[in-house]
């Protein structure tokens, strides 16, 4: 054999069952987010939806020549009450957890979400809210938001849901994106709700937060024992 | 009028949340079974074209940040973000992390006693064009040792974060290399039922590959698709 293989170049290697397997498609399954998240996802100013602070960063946790994530960015002012919406993250013993991330999902003041996935065009956006924010809990497993309250927002059938923030829950040792849902104690219509409605009645409370002397909103994340937080299938 | 079309539930390939080999899952996942909840707008929205104002501009490149190359052997990670009907999610954004070429982290809670490569941070974030196709020029990640078990090492691996169209369709996971052999023995991956894991192994690609320059690996990235109607559920996906 002198002759060269007619597919040297382009040849590759021996299938194995992998990623583009076609026996194999459908949905890639969840990994957890690990401890090292920091320097890649919360960027400063993640966990700001009104103003341009840097809250939701951690900057502390990696040497400053390695922040390749955004910046704060001066806007306008979003339309409707300002708000802090924190708590901890809370593990099995009550210890806080100090490596998680927490994201939320909301309407703006309105009641309209900034996605083509809302076609209501008759209730306005605001063009200066998106709606989504990012966050690490701090040494203390706190995390915080600064936001508006959203407005309300049509559930099924002819309902209309309390306002609420879409709530994700990341973490070293949480396999899988945890999601809930986070309520105001004197949010109209929580009683008429259709999500808190489908939450067994003893358990609706670990969705609602609470009004704190100084103004703050707050719900711990319990992700487990007796007070665990009502998480949702999707 | 609001009935709005939902996502479908897990497929056989699910994560559970607690995997006790795993051992920081046995007091961190939920005991109680999630509830279901009725789809809503709240759950088939999410954030859309907005990703440089959101989180900067893209950062594909992860080998040209510092002044100078990073140590270790650049590769190509590329692929689409489809999904479960298999169309295209576009212009969606892919966020990702890793260790560099030693294994080490740029993260302070890193105490691998690797070095530091201080032209590698590791941090990269694409968005996907019309095809839902995006591409990372990185370097290839080191194995590392972990506190799980004695003698625990972590598979060479990438974080990957993608939000996809809706609150439903939020994904983190990882991607590992074909060619690891401590995939099989690593709690992470194994949380993930045989042969589900195996969609977590990229495919070594020559044509991917560019020659004098880079290895080239494909990951595709399978978000939820919708129901059918708005009517279906959980109970009757399957």
């Amino acid at each position: 054999m002198h002759t060269e293989s007619p597919d040297l170049e382009t040849r590759n290697v021996a299938p194995r069952q992998d990623n583009l397997d076609p026996a194999l498609f459908g949905q890639t399954p969840s990994q957890t987010v690990g401890p090292y998240f920091h320097y890649g996802l919360p960027w400063k100013g993640a966990a700001d939806l009104v103003g341009a602070s840097e809250m939701g960063a951690r900057p502390d946790l990696f040497p400053a020549e390695h922040y390749v994530l955004a910046v704060a960015r001066e806007h306008p002012a979003p339309l409707g009450e300002v708000v802090e919406l924190r708590g901890r993250v809370l593990d099995g013993e009550g210890q806080a957890v100090v490596d998680a991330m927490v994201e939320i999902w909301q309407a703006n003041a309105n009641g309209r979400y900034a996605s083509p996935s809302d076609p209501r065009d008759e209730v306005p956006l605001d063009p200066n809210f998106i709606g989504f924010g990012r966050t690490a809990t701090d040494a203390t497993g706190v995390w915080r938001f600064r936001t508006i309250r959203p407005g309300r927002v049509p559930g099924p059938g002819n309902s209309l849901q309390a306002p609420h923030v879409a709530v994700s829950v990341f973490g070293r040792g949480l396999l899988t994106r945890l999601a809930t849902r986070i309520y105001f104690e004197d949010g109209e219509g929580n009683d008429t709700d259709p999500v808190l409605a489908a939450v067994p009645a003893e358990r609706r409370a670990t969705l609602i937060a609470h009004r704190d002397p100084g103004g703050a909103w707050v719900r711990d994340i319990v992700l487990q024992g007796a007070d665990e937080t009502a998480f949702f299938a999707l | 009028m609001q009935d709005v079309i939902g996502y479908r539930p897990e497929d056989a390939g699910a994560t559970p949340s607690l995997f006790a080999d795993y051992r920081s899952t046995v007091r961190r996942s939920p005991q109680r079974e999630l509830i279901r909840i009725p789809y809503t707008l709240s759950e088939v929205t999410g954030p859309a074209g907005c990703w440089e104002r959101l989180m900067g501009t893209a950062l594909a490149d992860l080998t040209t940040q510092h002044r100078d190359a990073p140590l270790g052997q650049r590769i190509i990670v590329s692929g689409r973000v489809l999904d479960e009907n298999a169309r295209p999610v576009p212009n969606t954004v892919v966020e990702i992390w890793q260790a560099n070429a030693a294994g080490r982290y740029i993260h302070i809670r890193d105490q691998w006693d690797a070095p530091i490569d201080p032209n590698f941070t590791g941090a990269g974030r694409a968005i996907t064009d019309a095809e839902g196709r995006y591409r990372f020029v990185t370097i290839r990640p080191g194995a590392y040792p972990w506190g799980n078990h004695r003698n625990a090492w972590r598979p060479a691996h990438i974080h990957l974060s993608l939000l996809g169209p809706a609150f439903a369709t939020r994904l983190v996971t990882q991607l590992y290399f074909p060619d690891d052999p401590l995939i099989e023995i690593d709690p992470i991956a194994n949380a993930v039922p045989m042969p589900y894991r195996n969609r977590l192994v990229a495919r070594f690609d020559i044509a991917t590959t560019v020659p004098n320059w880079a290895l080239g690996y494909l990951f595709d990235i399978i978000l939820k698709g919708r129901a059918q109607t708005p009517f279906e559920d959980h109970d009757h996906a399957h």
